[in-house]
């Protein structure tokens, strides 16, 4: 293999780790980000959605993006449930209030899907086009991670379209911004604030589904993987999107590169790059500084 | 420390019998009730001499937050890597057993806070110039740094599998550690705690203290009175890192074993729960929330080994709706609602 | 004092006449939560139907299970359990422990308390000697790459060998076990790739792309057997390994029969090192599989961790009968040594020197079966395979001070 091929073939596999990070992480950038929440349990709806998505496939016998598309409804309309009776009490309170909270809820998701399904591991079966190597021309590479960049890249230009292109993009933004004046110009931030949720929840699905390939799915998933979730978005900025986007992919690459070429170094890299990135801009890379 | 000449005192002294002075002045008087918890503690020696080994990892856990709390509760610094400290001090522990190098108990627990102390400042030197999430992030991936050079000196750390049997001798010589019954075990960390515990109740009613609260309750104006305000909160992070490394030492020592586990995420997360459900920044809630916590745990998961945590997740969302500031605070609205009057007159 | 001793002439009474059903105690300390829990569930499942397809052998004695989660493999909670099981419950015997820090943490009190312990899982090769009421019937870590460095250099011909393995004290052992295997049969291992750690499944794809540009003839591999196998084994038929030349060899923890039709197509070919798969062709195993699908459904299968929970009862049950259900700590061990059982997973013994399973290794190749459904087929065997690390005394394995 050449040179170009090897460094193509490291890129590619950086990315695709990236956007898996991405995918899962981005709901709750932006529910962190808009509603000031911390909402730890971001993870437990990920692993909701994923079961969705999996047990659809497996026992329903639905199709991948049928089943993705069950999994996103099914997540982002529980999430609507507890926004509305559990969530909304809580946005006033203190962050550390808020940590108890989604912890015990974590606790309950976990707990529930052990009663519910078992604790055993679920695995995702790819439909067969996705599945093997796909020839890119000048080399070959694994489908699905190809699939995977394509999709993140897809979801980040999709997000970034409302954002910046629609009014409740605009809504958005500006309760980011400044959230009483916002609210004094007459923007129903209750309406945003579910419908911003809804979604991250459901994104926060689709990741779980995209991402069981790599990650696996088992009730402990809501767990194991939070710290790299709050990793990305607090790389990214809070908030940001696109932030979150570039984090991630910036974590995978140099990750991926630093694993392939010094494996003794096992996996202190990710945390010894959060450190530096951190320490150079505090605020994450596209987030706002704090005032 | 330089308190006299902190700018915050007041020039003139204020009329002692004003009834702001006077609180000021009493409360940092030991009150009746402040004795029930050790009341409570040795009750537990002799009504349950079964429990003692529960009762010991109690003890440990309500250090390891009253740790937290210096840091967390008084001075305001939200972190989720305090297991960094926790697992120093440990290993310190450990590592001195095991390789037969140290094995006095009391010394090494010393030893064991003065090396979390050191962890504590380096890292507070650096970690503290941020805030919010960023410090959050920073201070597990310190942890999750740390851990993983424990593993990867597993020749001399036992990695995950830990160092085991360590051997710890007789407290004064004297006192011997049983395996089987806790009884010595439980009796040296209550005394541990006892000390620990009122070094911080000291700390925290001095000048020092307040100004950790001032820090805590309004970054600006802090700043505004001359207050060295990165200095005391490195202060305030180092002391409480070398409590949690002492809580780590008597860890290792009662279980005669240490291992990765000292370092984990699940530690760190748990103590800080622990420590929100009993109320923070408020000494006693360390009491309560580990108690409530592990004994809901601890029992619940002997009725029901597979699905405990059902009830654990319960608790916390309901204390997280209707409570502010975690059972004690609960305890307080309750008091001022329906038992203040008399309080009050 | 006095009261113990009318108990035990009681017991004794009962069993001299008998008529009455004893009641054996037996503390059972598994993950029941966390990462753990589908194996405390194996475990659990593999003992409930050894009582069940010995029903009569059993007899006169009655099992009550005391169950206890050890939680996170911290040691403290295992530790805890532990001591309020002998204490609190006094319990005739203690067995489960599927991590090894629990198992270590808990042997100080396991050697005070002068009760059987049983270790169903826990693979760290040293642990047999932190106390001598500790007997196993898992496996070590050393008795499956032990036999499989050897296999690969005389079985599949390979000269060179990249180990990728989970960093963590079982992924080391393996490795080292591999290692001194292969190479002292003219193997030479080029490449030593941590790949992560147990908690969280890493992306392979670096490892992997590091091995694939390596070129050895085979890559060996041990991670947990669950998500991280899964994830290793798709990683591996997605780069094109195979093709490149490259076999993926392992213990049969890779292989995991829970797992395995999770794995899908990528892992066909696939060879591994193993003392138990479902699919074993023998009697005893043919009557655990039969009975384990009507009791948990078609769909489901035990595997080695079952097999583990269900020999390690076969001890207890043994124990009891041998020592008219007193079950003295000393007498109980005494009984195991050098015990001998028709397991599922063929003859197994009790090692009488070291308390460690002797047993069959079975060398397997995943393949695809008439039924569409991926099964291991045995192409070689190995008999009689004791604990290499204590044969060889390595490091910690070396007899006690």
């Amino acid at each position: 293999m050449d040179f170009a091929a090897d460094f193509a073939g490291i890129f590619l596999g950086g990315l695709a780790a990236g956007t898996v990070l991405f995918i899962v992480s981005v709901g709750l950038s932006v529910t962190m980000g808009l509603m000031g929440f911390v909402n730890l349990a971001h993870g437990a709806f990920a692993m909701f959605g994923g079961y969705v998505i999996v047990l659809a496939m497996n026992r329903a016998h639905f199709g991948f993006a049928a089943a993705l598309a069950v999994g996103f409804v099914a997540t982002a309309a529980l999430s609507v449930l507890l926004e509305r009776l559990l969530y909304r009490r809580l946005y006033r309170a203190g962050e550390l209030d808020q940590v108890l909270f989604t912890i015990g809820l974590i606790f309950i998701f976990i707990a529930g899907i052990t009663i519910v399904v078992g604790p055993e591991g679920q695995t995702l079966e790819l439909p067969p086009a996705l599945g093997g190597q796909l020839n890119l021309g000048f080399m070959q590479y694994r489908t699905y991670s190809i699939f995977l960049i394509v999709v993140g890249f897809l979801i980040v230009i999709g997000i970034w379209l409302v954002f910046e292109r629609t009014r409740i993009g605009a809504q958005i933004r500006a309760t980011v911004d400044n959230r009483r004046m916002a609210e004094s110009l007459g923007i129903n931030v209750d309406r945003l604030f579910t419908i911003t949720f809804a979604f991250g929840s459901g994104m926060a699905a689709i990741g779980g589904g995209l991402g069981a390939e790599f990650l696996g799915l088992d009730p402990q998933y809501a767990l194991k993987y939070l710290v790299y979730f709050l990793i990305a978005v607090s790389v990214g900025g809070l908030g940001s999107v696109v932030g979150v986007y570039y984090a991630s992919l910036l974590i995978g690459v140099l990750d991926f590169t630093l694993k392939l070429y010094l494996p003794k170094g096992g996996t202190i890299f990710i945390y010894a790059l959060t450190i530096l990135l951190l320490l150079w801009r505090p605020q994450g890379l596209l987030g706002r500084k704090e005032t | 420390m330089n308190v006299a000449a902190s700018p915050a005192r007041p020039a003139v002294a204020t009329p002692l019998d004003h009834p702001a002075a006077r609180v000021l002045i009493g409360r940092h008087r030991l009150r009746w009730w402040e004795t029930l918890p050790w009341l409570a503690a040795v009750g537990l020696y002799f009504a349950f001499p079964a429990y003692l080994g529960f009762g010991t990892e109690l003890l440990v856990a309500i250090l390891f937050a009253l740790a937290l709390d210096l840091a967390l509760g008084y001075a305001g610094i939200i972190t989720l890597g305090h297991a960094a400290f926790f697992g120093t001090g440990a290993y310190t522990v450990g590592l001195l057993a095991f390789w037969g190098i140290w094995t006095e108990p009391i010394s090494s627990l010393v030893l064991a806070g003065v090396a979390a102390g050191v962890v504590g400042l380096l890292s507070g030197l650096v970690l503290l110039r941020t805030r919010g999430l960023t410090l959050l992030m920073l201070t597990i991936c310190t942890m999750a740094l740390l851990e993983q050079a424990a593993n990867m000196a597993h020749d001399y750390t036992g990695g995950f599998d830990g160092l085991p049997s360590l051997p710890i001798a007789p407290v004064f010589g004297v006192f011997e550690f049983s395996p089987l019954y806790d009884n010595t075990q439980y009796v040296y960390a209550l005394i541990v705690l006892l000390i620990c515990f009122l070094l911080v109740r000291t700390l925290v009613y001095s000048p020092f203290g307040q100004s950790l609260t001032g820090i805590r309750e309004n970054l600006l104006r802090m700043h505004a009175v001359g207050s060295p305000v990165r200095r005391r909160l490195v202060i305030c992070y180092t002391i409480s890192a070398a409590l949690a490394g002492i809580a780590g030492g008597l860890w290792a020592q009662t279980n005669a074993y240490v291992n990765l586990s000292t370092f984990d995420l699940d530690r760190a997360a748990t103590v800080l729960i622990v420590l929100i459900l009993g109320g923070y920044g408020r000494l006693y809630g360390a009491f309560v929330g580990a108690v409530a916590y592990l004994a809901l745990e601890h029992f619940l998961a002997r009725i029901y080994p597979t699905a405990w945590q059902l009830g654990l997740g319960l608790l916390l969302v309901l204390i997280a709706l209707f409570a502010r500031n975690g059972i004690l605070g609960l305890g307080e609205a309750l008091w001022r609602r329906y038992g203040g009057k008399r309080a009050a007159s | 004092m006095s009261k113990r001793l009318v108990v035990a002439i009681a017991a004794l009474a009962i069993t001299a006449s008998g008529a009455m059903a004893q009641e054996v105690k037996v503390g059972v300390v598994l993950p029941y939560t966390g990462i753990g829990a589908e194996l405390a569930q194996q475990i659990d499942r593999g003992m409930e139907i050894y009582l069940k397809l010995h029903a009569n052998e059993i007899k006169p004695y009655t099992f009550k299970f005391i169950k206890r989660d050890s939680k996170a493999p911290n040691g403290a909670e295992a530790k805890v359990a532990v001591q309020e099981l002998l204490t609190q419950d006094k319990v005739d015997a203690l067995a489960g422990f599927v991590y090894s820090p629990d198992a270590i943490a808990s042997a100080p009190l396991i050697a005070a308390g002068k009760k059987l312990a049983v270790i169903m899982n826990a693979g760290t090769a040293f642990i047999t000697n932190l106390a001598p009421e500790f007997v196993r019937t898992s496996f070590t870590m050393w008795q499956s790459g032990y036999t499989m460095g050897v296999a690969a250099a005389k079985d599949l011909h390979a000269k060179t060998a990249v180990v990728a393995y989970t960093d963590y004290p079982p992924g080391k052992d393996s490795l080292e076990a591999f290692k001194t295997a292969f190479e002292a049969n003219g193997g030479k291992v080029i490449d030593t790739i941590p790949a992560g750690g147990p908690g969280a499944v890493p992306d392979f794809t670096p490892f992997f792309q590091r091995a694939k540009d390596e070129h050895p003839d085979v890559l060996y591999i041990f991670v947990p057997a669950g998500d991280h196998a899964t994830a290793a084994a798709k990683t591996y038929a997605a780069l094109g390994m195979r093709a490149a030349g490259i076999k993926l060899i392992g213990p049969g923890d890779i292989t995991q029969d829970i797992k395995l039709q999770g794995m899908g197509a990528a892992a066909v070919g696939l060879i591994t090192m193993h003392h138990y798969n479902a699919d074993l062709n023998n009697p005893e195993n043919k009557r655990f599989v039969a009975a384990w699908k009507k009791a948990y459904g078609a769909d489901s299968t035990p595997d080695f961790m079952a097999v583990g929970g269900y020999d390690g009862m076969a001890a207890i049950a043994h124990a009891v009968k041998a020592t008219k259900g007193k079950m003295d700590g000393a007498e109980a061990v005494k009984s195991l040594e050098g015990w001998k059982f028709n397991s599922p997973q063929g003859p197994i013994m009790i090692d009488p020197q070291t308390r460690d399973i002797v047993m069959n290794e079975y060398l397997d190749e995943v393949v695809l079966g008439p039924d569409k459904k991926l099964h291991q087929k045995v192409i070689g065997q190995t008999d009689h395979v004791k604990d290499e690390c204590k044969e060889l005394g390595i490091g910690r394995c070396a007899a006690k001070k």
